[in-house]
């Protein structure tokens, strides 16, 4: 309400002089000899919507419940909106968080959960009666107020859990896992509506999932996290798009991946030669790596094309024949397994643009097939 | 079929639940025998109960080891819940162990090893201090307090871990400072389990014989050393009135406790399903 | 607001909170923060240090006493036993230390016995506990839900009841006019009563039935978190039900059997209430043999090295008990 909603556009990382409203500088946490979070450093920016995406045990959850005053970092600085947050207890920082389990006391209402935060400010009660009411109207939840929360369905504890930090106007928001307990149709609804409410207020969300759909959806940008380490942070295309690292292109998606040799390095194309792939790449983005050094190269199932006939161009690059030797029809798309001459699977899929009549010839098993791509799809990683 | 019990389980089940309560039902029937030879049945009375009413030194002892049960369990219930609290919520601190063995080891502890340290102590303290003068109430509480404010804190102790520490995070997320936390959110959610160790721990004060005898002095007989003196010289009716009260009382406490319990469960489970039914 | 607000009845957690918010308001929790706060003193070294002195002070010290006057001399007089620091010119503190009273437990017949009879009593007694407490507890998990809620109450009814009147109550039964006797009497089966009061055979009765709760609880905790899919595959892999109880059931329940076990065995060994009423005047065990000493001999260091000696036979239980219990309940609390 406070901040204006940034524009659409605007991509504050990008600006050199934009100052980060949350900064974090070279963070570790140690539990004993785990070390949980390892030297991160990371500046998000005010409106964002930061996804921390990564599996269990990553050290995302200690990430947030840092920044929240949970857990003291071992070391390295916070700074929110320019303030150091060093010895700052929870109950001092302008920070809310929504927690994985929704953390709804137990024995108040829906209205006393929501109004708890605003008691805690020694607020009039007067203004805490219209902003609860305020905030359940724009949750939806208004003919709940009197009701507890055992008394609720998931969806609906969400929401109020979502009011209940929503309510103080906090610059910050943490989201740990915020949808993680609902059934998939349910989380889809619900992912839109807090992008919704999130640009409505204008708030800065951090949020922590290891559901890369989820994240996707959501998201500003993506910190992908491994091993308490962040390895890669930018928009969701970029992560999809350009991952940089083996992990990172593994983790997000679905990905086949060829091990190789640069045969040629210039600042506009490179080409990759791959025994796997019994062949050579041609990809049209430059990559900074010694020559004849190890490289992998990362190519997105749904970027091949499968056919019966070879590609019409006469490029000996990007192609590679194969036998299908699995096909797994999902509805939407058919996933194909094809075995190259190396021995090697390669996983494509394709759209199912067309009814499969029985009469349609389609490509079956045990076929032989041409697999092509374009030269800008294959992703040329260094590590 | 599988998991279900057999005839044999069903039987043995019976024969111990038969040993358990036979003794007590005895008692119970005995009790309203007209004659004073305890076993043999001479026709219904209940002037057993009058004469158990007449007594003095009975009644007496009873309202002392009322007063100092509840006083214990009062105290018992405070220092219990600050050291489940501190066991459940400060994962390290300067003698943890040492904190976490003195609060286990009088639940296993023999009565009478507990009695004798307690009475030396005491004996100790009033040689250099001159403080707590003679044994009496104030020694037996004290003794109480120190032995049941240990199953207190297993009691809360249990409760606290099975509690979502998330509910006391997310107070003070909300600006609430940690005494109010534990005053507004972490106290009124875990007060069943208060209830239950306070009941707890009046029911082993009111209950204890060996560690009182070692404490109590002069003018200080509580309700169970008066019974073991009687107990002791024989069997006497009047007894056998004053245990069928004492489980009259535990019984009907115990049968409402449970049913407030299923009538509890039952209606928070029909709450869960109309929540679910109204907005699907 | 109010409107649409189903007011339901005991809500009492709710307005608890807001009887506590009111006297945090002006009452004795603001009392009380602010002088921890003049004390320099935090929260939470308030909430741990209460507790923590209270226990140091009442139960710690308390055992280096014992310790200290099982190694004193007795006198007359009170206390009965010589300082065991004696202040001697100049501050110079010297240690008499008699470890004739343990000497005097290993010599005496009468201390080894009471030992040994004390172990093998208890020892007995536990087995036959688990004899009676393992079908109990079985086929109370093996019920349905709400009959199940009902026996427990049963079980745990005794327990909340006097353990001093349960125990008394076997005079009644076991004496020479008592239930047993003139029951058997009236229907033949004897023609003169046995005696079963001031035995061995009294003590087991009174320590099984007392202890009977302690066993079949844990047991019960144990038998109910069973997986009955278990079962289910055992018998669908063709195994007998009988042998699916010894191979599967049995085993799986063995931290139960040992909870309840120790649970049992170690308040039985020092148990003075009921050789003191049902036994016999030679049933002798070691916390009647510390009572005795304490109370008709007046001999405290004898009682206090009596009890030095019995806490060191129940070290080995105790710890049995701790490392069986800290291997279940171990699992809890891992942080995210």
């Amino acid at each position: 309400m406070a901040n204006p909603r940034p524009e659409q556009k605007l991509e504050p990382w990008k600006d050199p002089a934009a100052t980060p409203y949350i900064r974090i500088e070279k963070v570790t946490k140690k539990f004993g000899d785990f070390v949980a979070v390892d030297d991160v450093s990371l500046s998000i920016y005010r409106g964002e919507i930061f996804c921390l995406l990564g599996a269990s045990g990553c050290g995302k959850t200690t990430l947030l419940r840092m920044l929240a005053g949970f857990e003291e970092p071992t070391a390295g600085k916070m700074w929110i909106d320019g303030a150091d947050m060093q010895g700052i207890p929870p109950y001092k920082r302008p920070v809310n968080m929504m927690f994985q389990s929704y953390a709804l006391f137990p024995h108040m209402t829906v209205e006393q959960n929501v109004a708890f935060g605003l008691k805690q400010d020694k607020l009039p009660r007067a203004e805490i009666k219209d902003r609860v009411n305020a905030i359940l109207e724009l949750v939806k939840m208004t003919q709940f107020a009197g009701r507890k929360p055992h008394q609720l369905s998931g969806g609906q504890r969400q929401r109020v859990a979502l009011a209940r930090s929503l309510v103080k106007q906090p610059k910050l928001m943490l989201l740990d896992e915020p949808l993680g307990a609902l059934d998939k149709k349910l989380r889809e609804h619900t992912q839109f509506e807090l992008v919704n409410i999130q640009e409505k207020l204008g708030v800065t969300f951090v949020v922590v999932t290891h559901d890369q759909e989820e994240a996707m959806t959501l998201a500003s940008r993506i910190g992908v996290m491994n091993h308490g380490k962040i390895v890669q942070v930018g928009t969701p295309s970029d992560i999809y798009e350009f991952p940089i690292s083996r992990f990172v292109a593994d983790f997000v998606g679905s990905v086949n991946m060829f091990e190789g040799t640069l045969i040629e390095d210039e600042p506009d194309y490179v080409r990759v030669a791959s025994k796997e792939l019994g062949g050579n790449f041609y990809v049209n983005h430059g990559v900074s790596a010694p020559p004849d050094a190890t490289v992998w190269v990362a190519l997105r199932p749904e970027k091949i094309v499968i056919a019966r006939e070879p590609p019409a161009s006469d490029d000996e690059d990007n192609r590679v024949r194969g036998v299908v030797k699995e096909i797994a029809y999902l509805g939407d798309v058919s996933v194909y397994l094809v075995q190259l001459a190396s021995g090697r699977m390669v996983r494509v899929t394709r759209p199912n643009m067309r009814r499969q009549a029985a009469a349609f010839d389609r490509i079956t098993w045990d076929e032989e097939v041409w697999l092509s791509w374009d030269p800008s799809s294959p992703v040329v990683v260094t590590q | 079929m599988i998991g279900r019990r057999s005839f044999l389980v069903t039987t043995l089940m019976a024969f111990g639940f038969a040993f358990l309560y036979i003794p007590i039902l005895s008692m119970i029937v005995f009790s309203f025998n007209e004659s004073r030879l305890v076993t043999v049945w001479a026709g219904f009375s209940t002037k057993w109960y009058v004469e158990l009413f007449q007594n003095e030194q009975i009644i007496n002892a009873a309202k002392l080891s009322l007063r100092i049960a509840a006083i214990n369990a009062t105290g018992a219930v405070i220092l219990g819940t600050l050291a489940g609290f501190a066991l459940s919520r400060f994962r390290r601190f300067k003698g943890r162990t040492l904190m976490t063995g003195m609060t286990t080891a009088p639940l296993v502890m023999p009565e009478v090893i507990t009695g004798l340290s307690m009475l030396l102590l005491f004996v100790a303290m009033e040689h250099m201090f001159g403080w707590p003068a003679g044994r009496g109430v104030t020694t037996i509480t004290i003794a109480h307090i120190t032995f049941s404010m240990a199953y207190v804190t297993v009691v809360i102790q249990s409760r606290l871990s099975t509690l979502d520490e998330s509910l006391e995070e997310a107070a003070m997320d909300l600006g609430a400072r940690p005494w109010k936390v534990f005053a507004v959110i972490t106290l009124p959610i875990i007060f069943p389990a208060i209830l239950a160790g306070w009941l707890l721990a009046f029911t082993l004060s009111w209950d204890d014989l060996v560690i009182t005898s070692f404490v109590s002095g002069p003018g200080s007989s509580t309700l169970p050393l008066v019974i073991f003196s009687k107990v002791r010289l024989g069997v006497s009716p009047d007894i056998n009135a004053l245990a069928t009260l004492m489980v009259a009382v535990v019984a009907i406490g115990i049968v409402s406790a449970g049913l407030y319990m299923q009538r509890q469960e039952r209606r928070r489970e029909r709450d869960v399903q109309a929540a679910l039914a109204a907005n699907q | 607001m109010s409107a649409y607000e189903p007011r339901r009845r005991g809500v009492h957690p709710v307005l608890l909170a807001e009887l506590l918010s009111w006297i945090r308001a002006f009452g004795p929790y603001r009392w009380a923060s602010n002088r921890f706060r003049d004390w320099g003193v935090g929260g939470r070294t308030a909430v741990i240090g209460l507790p923590y002195l209270w226990l140091l002070l009442f139960f710690l010290i308390p055992f280096i006493i014992v310790l200290k006057i099982s190694v004193s001399d007795i006198r007359l007089g009170m206390p009965p036993y010589e300082p065991l620091l004696h202040w001697v010119e100049h501050q110079v503190v010297t240690l008499r230390v008699n470890l004739g009273n343990y000497a005097f437990l290993f010599e005496d017949p009468l201390y080894r016995n009471a030992y040994l009879n004390s172990i093998f009593t208890a020892g007995a007694s536990t087995i036959l506990c688990l004899l009676i407490g393992y079908p109990m507890a079985y086929g109370i998990a093996r019920t349905s839900p709400s009959w199940r809620n009902l026996l427990l109450m049963m079980v745990m009814l005794p327990f909340w009841t006097s353990f001093l009147l349960r125990v008394y109550a076997w005079i009644g039964i076991l004496k020479n006019n008592g239930l047993i006797n003139n029951v058997l009497m009236a229907m033949g089966v004897i023609d003169e009563p046995i005696v079963m009061l001031q035995t061995d055979f009294a003590v087991y009765v009174g320590i099984v039935y007392s202890y009977l709760p302690f066993m079949v609880l844990p047991l019960y905790a144990n038998l109910e978190k069973m997986d009955i899919t278990l079962l289910e595959a055992a018998a669908d892999l063709g195994c007998h039900p009988v042998k699916a109880f010894l191979t599967i059931t049995l085993p799986l329940s063995v931290p139960g059997i040992v909870a309840g076990s120790m649970l049992v065995f170690i308040p039985a060994v020092g148990e003075f209430v009921i050789p003191a009423l049902l036994g016999g005047p030679d049933s002798l065990m070691i916390g009647r043999v510390l009572w005795e000493e304490f109370f008709h001999n007046r001999d405290w260091p004898v009682a206090s090295a009596v009890a030095i000696a019995m806490l060191v036979l129940l070290v080995g239980p105790i710890m049995i008990l701790q490392y069986n219990q800290a291997k279940q309940g171990g699992a809890g609390g891992v942080h995210r």
